[in-house]
């Protein structure tokens, strides 16, 4: 529960004088997540706690190691949610790995992702200096958006140091449907209704079954139930698969996210697949040549994640256009010119 | 004055930048004219005019490129301007620069309702893109009150918000992915259909930059399915207190209403006389809740609205029951900058935004502020989302007052920020409120800004001077202010 801003600055600055590249770490649940950076370890674990949250406001204003879980149980009390449903991938993912990994979970087409959910952070930059950036207010246009700059960008940027993110109420019903369909005749349904005001909150196709999640008003969620039709089902599934802990990912073999336009055809590449997202989440276990997915998947207009089974040094993320890469390191360089932040993590030029 | 110093370009300079836009663009897209220059000459802020060196009007990529290699290899500087219906000054033209209109990129390209997207130029109005979705049932969200006129490019540009904000987000949430040219005229696309992209979210960057990092040439939107049904109730309040305990209450009660809007006494009564919107002219403050959703959801919640509002003190609560009366009820909101228009000379019009909790204890405070400058106040505000809009009444034409006016509406604006909000919800800071943002951010995030416009553009060519004042601008100081209800675009609606 304490702010360390000046210690981490203090670390920072020598860094920077002594030209130590930095690796900064929350709670170690995501460190397989992209690729490998070395460095001096910058601990966030104890620049912890909440600082303010005001339920009515739908803000929560916390530290970036403030667990995850803390972070839920307190917005539960409250009756209220993080909207796009973070995977922890871990017993102790923090608030900061959160935004600095930028993934959402299965409510995310529906109520929007981290990014979309961030309306402030406090950050160091590589001088060791100390910024804010938005607020904790929902309409902000003043400056440049640094903040939701911070979202996914793992940490190479700036050391997250605190965040305010918008959280919504609790749905007061949820239930989930499961029908079997095949996959043509799956992705066709959930487009379709995708085109309807539904309340839908989730979509998960695997080897023959459709899940489908309503979340809403009892009356809201129970017409729905009637005319999408369906078996209800009590299996947490949603949970499961935000945190990869299906079976499908239980897999030695690499693990690939494809991000993809929701109609997009099936890949048709080797493997097995599970979709999310009303078709633009793919998640591919496949021993294809890495080449070829990204070929394939941007041919879909899509790109590919080498998200798990990847060698240390691979390329985990999709390769950028060179005049894309050359904005990227011009950007690292105007927030961390010594390059001292999680270096390669993301790409190896940044 | 906030706008930048007037530089005049030398004649030779001129005419040889001239010559060289000639050369690259067909003769019906370079203006150079003073009469065909006028139209440029200001925004939505029309208190702050002036002619450009030079306006374009280029219609593909490839001319556009060659608007920007001309720029650089001048060293002269390009403010883009989507349809003008800014309210800062974003696209206030540099007399030294080149005015560089959007307009004519005005197709829809693509409408694809099994991904619900849109692809568009940016120069395609926000509602026609709505108007276009509609076949399929489908619409773009944001919905800022200019929304008929004002263009896709410049929303993003802006990040434009509108009045159902709180449930749908604002340009940001709901723009997929953008092709955008830098300074240098390199194509990049960030985002596109799917949705993300890899690598850092520049789009989000770019999205508000206000024209300092790049040219938007191609949006691609969100579209979401139309609402099966949407309703509104009208609730009266003898305090703004009771009725900002009411917003917290909705929302408390896990309700996230598609709008929820405020107005105290003297914009009801001033909105009232204007539109004859049936609103109770005694009450202290109004509130305008709209709920969407399906039937079963929207009749849910009606219900569970309709208790919390009589339970929070209010006087009357009213529900629209028909699409005639919904649009009544809003009409009145709608006009609310017009109506005071017509109440006063000149008014002046702010944008600060506030966590809500602090409704009361800022209006309180604007009431005194008003005493103390001797200037009248009329509010409208996102009650939803925390977007204040005072509106200060004055007359120019009297010794001292518009001063007066500047400066309560800087107090207005500190005080935003003191109680943790911000200076511009969803107007941008443009030239108008470089001054506000030095009370916003420290000296350290200021130079942040300037490090990462030079990361896009290094010579610093794009709409320089606007958006993030220089340390050395911070000492100065200014303010919008509407010129004798001189408002441009008079017939569009504002709140």
């Amino acid at each position: 529960m304490t702010d360390r801003t000046r210690e981490l600055a203090e670390q920072v600055r020598q860094a920077g004088i002594q030209r130590t590249p930095l690796c900064i770490r929350g709670g170690g649940s995501k460190a397989f997540h992209g690729r490998n950076s070395q460095g001096e370890p910058l601990e966030m674990a104890g620049h912890a706690g909440v600082v303010s949250y005001e339920p009515t406001e739908l803000v929560i204003t916390a530290r970036a190691g403030t667990p995850l879980t803390e972070i839920e149980a307190l917005l539960a009390e409250h009756n209220q949610v993080l909207p796009f449903e973070p995977p922890h991938f871990g017993a102790g993912a923090t608030l900061g790995g959160m935004l600095a990994a930028g993934l959402s979970g299965p409510r995310r087409p529906w109520s929007g992702s981290v990014r979309d959910a961030v309306l402030g952070v406090k950050i160091l930059n590589g001088r060791g200096e100390p910024l804010g950036f938005g607020g904790q207010v929902m309409k902000n246009v003043a400056g440049y958006d640094v903040s939701r700059l911070m979202a996914g960008s793992l940490g190479t940027l700036g050391v997250i140091l605190e965040t305010s993110i918008k959280v919504l109420p609790r749905p007061a019903a949820s239930l989930t449907l499961v029908q079997e369909l095949d996959a043509a005749r799956a992705a066709r349904r959930v487009l379709d209704l995708g085109r309807q005001p539904l309340p839908l909150s989730g979509s998960l196709y695997h080897a023959g079954r459709l899940w489908l999640r309503l979340c809403g008003g009892e009356q809201g969620v129970a017409a729905a139930r009637q005319s999408i039709g369906g078996e209800v089902v009590q299996v947490p599934v949603w949970q499961a698969v935000r945190d990869h802990a299906l079976p499908f990912f239980q897999t030695e073999s690499p693990l690939w996210r494809l991000s993809l336009p929701a109609a997009a055809p099936d890949p048709a590449l080797p493997g097995d697949i599970l979709t999310e997202w009303g078709g633009a989440q793919r998640w591919l276990v496949s021993d294809a040549a890495p080449e070829a997915i990204r070929t394939r998947v941007q041919a879909l207009g899509g790109h590919a994640t080498w998200f798990r089974g990847h060698p240390p040094d691979g390329a985990v993320f999709h390769p950028l256009p060179a005049p894309l890469l050359a904005l990227h390191r011009a950007v690292k360089q105007a927030l961390d010119p010594l390059g001292l932040f999680n270096p390669g993590r993301l790409y190896p030029e940044l | 004055m906030n706008a930048p110093a007037e530089v005049l370009l030398a004649p030779e300079l001129r005419r040889a930048l001239i010559a060289d836009l000639r050369a690259a663009l067909p003769a019906t897209a370079v203006l150079a004219e003073a009469e065909e220059l006028h139209p440029y000459e200001c925004d939505g802020l029309s208190a702050y005019r002036r002619l450009p060196a030079v306006a374009v009007l280029p219609e593909s990529v490839e001319q556009v490129q060659a608007v920007l290699r001309v720029c650089r290899e001048h060293g002269v500087p390009v403010v883009p301007r989507g349809a003008g219906t800014g309210l800062s000054g974003g696209a206030l033209p540099l007399s030294n620069g080149v005015l560089l209109g959007l307009a004519r990129f005005n197709r829809i390209l693509a409408i694809d309702p099994d991904n619900r997207i849109a692809r568009v130029q940016p120069g395609v109005r926000n509602l026609a893109i709505s108007e276009a979705a509609a076949v399929h049932g489908l619409y773009y969200a944001p919905d800022p009150s200019s929304q008929i006129a004002c263009s896709i490019g410049g929303n993003v540009a802006e990040n434009s918000g509108g009045v159902h904000c709180l449930k749908y987000g604002l340009t940001v949430h709901n723009v997929l992915g953008i092709k955008m040219l830098t300074m240098d005229g390199e194509l990049l696309e960030l985002g596109g259909a799917s949705l993300d992209g890899p690598g850092y979210d520049l789009l989000a960057l770019m999205t508000g930059s206000e024209g300092l990092l790049g040219i938007v040439i191609e949006v691609t939107v969100r579209l979401l399915p139309k609402p099966e049904r949407t309703q509104v109730l009208l609730a009266a309040y003898a305090s703004v207190e009771q009725a900002g305990e009411a917003v917290a209450a909705i929302i408390a009660n896990g309700i996230i209403p598609a709008g929820l809007e405020m107005m105290d006494n003297p914009a009801i009564r001033a909105a009232e006389d204007f539109v004859h919107a049936g609103y109770p002219v005694e009450a202290e403050a109004i509130l305008l809740c709209e709920l969407d959703g399906t039937n079963a959801e929207v009749s849910e919640a009606i219900m569970g609205v309709r208790e919390l509002l009589l339970q929070s003190g209010a006087t009357e609560v009213r529900t629209a029951t028909d699409e005639a009366q919904r649009q009544k009820f809003w009409a009145g909101r709608k006009g609310a900058f017009p109506a005071v228009g017509r109440i006063s000379p000149d008014y002046y019009c702010m944008d600060g935004t506030i966590p809500r909790q602090h409704l009361g204890r800022v209006l309180k405070r604007i009431a005194q502020l008003s005493g103390e400058y001797g200037l009248k106040v009329a509010n409208v505000f996102h009650a939803g989302d925390g977007n204040l809009h005072p509106l200060i009444l004055f007359d120019a034409n009297r010794e001292g007052e518009l001063e007066r006016a500047e400066a309560f509406g800087t107090a207005i604006l500190d005080l935003c920020v003191a109680v943790g909000g911000t200076v511009t919800g969803e107007h941008g800071i443009g030239i108008e409120k470089l001054a506000p943002m030095c009370s916003q951010f420290g000296a350290a995030e200021l130079e942040q800004f300037h490090a990462l416009k030079a990361a896009f553009d290094p010579a610093g060519l794009l709409n320089p001077g606007k958006a993030v004042p220089t340390l050395h601008r911070c000492a100065e100081f200014g303010r919008m202010h509407v010129q004798g209800g001189e408002l441009r675009f008079p017939e569009l609606p504002r709140f």
